[in-house]
């Protein structure tokens, strides 16, 4: 069945479509890619769905639940969570507690119990310290936990990120360009990180310019060119499919 | 309320609302080089006209009031190389509260140097009691001082944006500042001219208001808040904009009085800045788009 | 960790036993009337260090909270509601015990509202107004919030100094004592002046740890992750908005406290007290404490308010915190106070460490 289903989604800018009546699902447990050239509305399609942005028409259910509309802290609360495509990390602040902001959610001293310092928000304080160090080590960069996360190394701080969206234990991962700026090795391990997240049964929509990347490990892959969809099909699929080619590489080569 | 009184208040509001307009300009000449907001605008006002009845005890007017400009240019441009220039990527909140610092500071000095009491240059021409009659109504031949002068003020400065090259290469400043670096324009020498420019039109403001309503070392404060008021009315960065908006702040304040103790007079300004802030940020005149399209 | 955490409150408490003590032994009481005050005006700054240097949101209008709290209580229990006694209200207020009544200085009678529901209800009317300013005002950013608070707090001011209810320019005198509980009064008078010095600063000890709690929990760490990345703060599922108010009206009610208390132990407030210059004035000591660091803040908001209040700074009082304010923009935006720069004496480490793993 699908975790996610956007029915025909539109966002006007000014005189600019930037996404037109799209429309798609997402399969539980599966990695959807979006891909499409520059400007083609995949951020934004990004926004619309997170909250982030309010769309003109069109609807996103999201586990059962109309959320578009929603602010995004209320779609984390039911599931969501996103990295940014350029890194978003709290600067001032340590590897493991930008982690640890992503637990916000799953944990609840308020104002009035946190001044008190009640003991049982100090228990909480330490389970989400824990929490954070656990997700370290499955990302492994548990030796960094303590290092301000702004001055770690690029691919590193790209890990943190993950990590602090995988800290809301979502059921549905919005990736947004998980490899932009890494090496190839990085990319590779990057690949296999979201496989194995997949395998831990979060369901994973991305957007990815590096194809490698996405035809490797996607289950099914949106192709969006000016705000609308002209293909969402499987990988293979997709790199046989005449329009693709196209929008790709220009209508002389196709 | 009869119709002379109307036109009574009337006039007193469009004088005030003038002023307001210029001070808003100023804001504006430095927010579209710089993105700052300078809270020490309406200090520059304060110096024009001090320095302005100072100079004058010396001097002829007309001489007093150009000193008065060209000293309060240069603070300006001492301001902006002491204390901006050399900043790097400053913050927000850091050039907050630098442009703050700054105004006290300037007040401070300011009531070193001339004390609490208060000033003004004479009228330009006439008396106090001088007044021009037209039909019931009586105007004062200040206000049309005021009006005249800040007129010319936004037409040279028009002029100036448009058709010199230096005015354009302000603009292409505020427009996209790498791309006019790139075309050699020297944007650090931008910022410094546009402070010198708003300290200039702040003293001229400064000179041309005060045998009205007089000068005093703190009378900067709320004359920057009800320009800033007026710079958001009609959206920031938005000259021509602002101009409308002063007009109709100095009015709505004017008739306030009418209906609320002239006490509260401020409070309908900053009541209106909040409530701009509130519903319409980008101005009553403006929308999200026209507030890019700035011109100075 | 919490032991850790508790220390600079142990060391705080002791420095407020040993300075009363110094005082006694050197037979210089009245220095402890302004620490007391300094107590009072602390409150704000350690608010506003929550909200300015964790939050990340300017408030340029503080002082207006203080006024508001102040003189909410001075009006109430100065405000003779004798001649309107028989009123249906007045006479539900005094059923209830509300009110007291006792005679003015010319044996005339007087019927006021009783100090400690006029404390509750001043902070009550700042918490109030705070949540409905707040609301809309923290929804904008940068010069436009500095601008929008900046206005409020002049409304405040403009509107205390105009109204004669509250005696414009003058203010508001004669203001009754404030009986706590067990024969502690919040009074300005040279007998009670220990307990007094006591009370304010069992207030700051309270508030200190407090906010020092807050800060080391998760609701602080998500108020600094507004600080660093607001958008990135909402996408880990922190209600922004909510937080910021919280905030915003936490800062509020502690500024208005310091007012009430510091109103009745003076017996009098004016409109200088809401003026932008006490506004520019706190934000001036929550930067060189620092910023982000609440015992820099307390700390130079004790000395430079000793300061200006034994009237060290003269007739540049004013200038004395513009200069304090851009002296430190310019130089040292981080504060003096600064976590590196501490940490390398070794025993204050404790004091000014960061949250760190245990």
């Amino acid at each position: 069945m699908s975790l996610l289903e956007v029915k025909d989604l539109c966002k006007r800018f000014g005189g600019l479509q930037a996404v037109g009546n799209v429309s798609f699902t997402v399969a539980a447990g599966s990695i959807k890619a979006l891909i499409g050239p520059n400007g083609a509305g995949k951020t934004t399609l990004f926004n619309l769905i997170f909250g982030a942005l309010l769309p003109d028409s069109g609807q996103v259910w999201f586990d059962g639940q109309q959320t578009d509309g929603w602010q995004p802290h209320q779609v984390v609360a039911a599931g969501m969570a996103r990295t940014f495509q350029h890194i978003r990390l709290f600067p001032k602040m340590s590897a493991w507690e930008n982690i640890a902001v992503g637990r916000h959610v799953h944990s609840r001293a308020g104002f009035l119990a946190s001044m008190l310092g009640l003991p049982w928000t100090r228990r909480e304080q330490r389970a989400v310290r824990e929490k954070a160090l656990d997700i370290m080590r499955f990302l492994g960069v548990e030796d960094r936990a303590d290092v301000e996360a702004t001055s770690l190394a690029y691919g590193q701080q790209r890990i943190i990120e993950l990590g602090r969206a995988l800290a809301c234990e979502p059921t549905l991962l919005l990736l947004d360009e998980p490899a932009a700026g890494l090496n190839m090795r990085e990319t590779s391990e990057m690949a296999k990180l979201i496989a194995r997240i997949r395998d831990t049964g979060v369901t994973v929509l991305l957007v990815e310019h590096d194809m490698t990347l996405v035809m490797n490990i996607s289950d099914e892959v949106l192709v969006l060119s000016y705000g609308e969809k002209i293909a969402d099909d499987k990988p293979l699929a997709i790199q046989k499919h005449p329009e693709v080619i196209k929008v790709y590489l220009g209508e002389d080569d196709a | 309320m009869s119709l002379d009184l109307f036109f009574q208040y009337l006039v007193a509001g469009i004088t005030y609302g003038t002023i307001y307009a210029i001070v808003a300009i100023g804001f504006n000449i430095i927010y579209n080089t710089t993105g700052i907001i300078n809270f020490a605008q309406g200090e520059f006002v304060m110096l024009g006209g001090m320095i302005g009845v100072t100079l004058h005890a010396l001097v002829p007017m007309p001489v007093a009031i150009a000193g008065a400009v060209v000293v309060t240019m240069l603070v300006g441009a001492l301001i902006e190389m002491l204390f901006i220039r050399w900043l790097r990527r400053p913050s927000v909140l850091r050039l907050i509260i630098i442009t703050i610092g700054l105004s006290i500071g300037i007040r401070e000095l300011a009531l070193l140097l001339w004390g609490e009491g208060v000033r003004a240059l004479p009228y330009f021409t006439g008396t106090a009691v001088t007044s021009l009659s037209i039909g019931d109504v009586h105007i004062s031949p200040q206000v049309l001082w005021v009006l005249g002068i800040s007129a010319v003020m936004v037409a040279a400065l028009n002029f100036f944006f448009a058709r010199t090259l230096l005015g354009r290469q302000m603009r292409a400043c505020a427009c996209n500042r790498e791309a006019a670096q790139l075309c050699g324009i020297s944007a650090k020498n931008m910022v410094t001219l546009s402070f010198v420019l708003s300290a200039g039109i702040g003293a001229l403001a400064g000179c041309v208001i005060s045998p009205i309503t007089y000068v005093q070392y703190d009378s900067g404060t709320s004359l920057a808040l009800k320009g800033f008021t007026v710079a958001i009315l009609g959206g920031l960065g938005n000259s021509m904009a602002a101009i409308a908006a002063g007009l109709l702040l100095g009015s709505l304040e004017s008739f306030s009085i009418w209906v609320m103790p002239a006490a509260y007079k401020d409070v309908i300004a900053i009541s209106i800045l909040l409530l701009i802030l509130f519903v319409r940020p980008t101005g009553l005149f403006g929308n999200a788009e026209a507030a890019r399209l700035k011109d100075y | 960790m919490a032991r850790r955490r508790n220390l600079p409150i142990v060391v705080l408490a002791l420095a407020v036993i040993a300075v009363q003590l110094a005082s006694a032994a050197a037979g210089k009481p009245q220095y402890l009337t302004q620490l007391t005050m300094a107590g009072y005006y602390s409150l704000v700054i350690v608010g506003l260090t929550l909200l300015m240097g964790y939050t990340g949101q300017i408030s340029l209008g503080h002082a207006g909270f203080f006024a508001i709290g102040g003189y909410t209580s001075g009006l109430l229990t100065t405000y003779n509601l004798h001649p309107r006694g028989g009123g249906g209200l007045v006479s539900l207020l005094q059923a209830t015990g509300l009110l007291v009544a006792g005679q003015d200085l010319y044996g005339g009678d007087l019927l006021v509202v009783r100090p400690w529901a006029a404390c509750l209800i001043a902070m009550l009317v700042a918490i109030g107004i705070a949540y409905l300013v707040g609301k809309p005002v923290l929804k904008l950013r940068g010069h436009y919030l500095a601008m929008a608070t900046l206005g409020f707090g002049t409304i405040v001011y403009k509107v205390v100094l105009g109204s004669s209810l509250v005696g414009a320019a003058d203010g508001i005198s004669d203001i009754p004592a404030f009986p706590l509980f067990g024969g502690v009064v919040v009074t300005g008078k040279s007998a009670l002046r220990v307990h007094n010095y006591y009370l304010a600063w069992g207030l700051v000890l309270g508030a200190m740890a407090l906010l020092t709690n807050l800060v080391h929990s998760r609701v602080g760490r998500a108020l600094r992750a507004i600080h660093g990345a607001e958008d990135a703060a909402n996408a880990m599922g922190v209600d922004t908005a909510r937080y910021k108010l919280n905030m915003f009206v936490l800062s509020a009610a502690l500024a208005a406290l310091g007012g009430v208390f510091l109103t009745h132990y003076n017996g009098g407030i004016g409109p200088s007290e809401a003026s932008i210059m006490k506004s520019v004035r706190y934000v001036a000591i929550v930067a060189v404490g620092g910023m982000a660091n609440l015992w820099g803040a307390l700390i130079m908001g004790v000395l430079l308010n000793f300061l200006s209040l034994r009237g060290s700074f003269g007739s540049y009082d004013d200038a004395v915190f513009g200069l304090i304010l851009l002296a430190i923009m310019l130089f040292a935006p981080d504060g003096l106070l600064r976590v590196e720069l501490v940490r390398r004496v070794p025993g204050l480490r404790c004091v000014f460490g960061q949250e760190r793993a245990p």
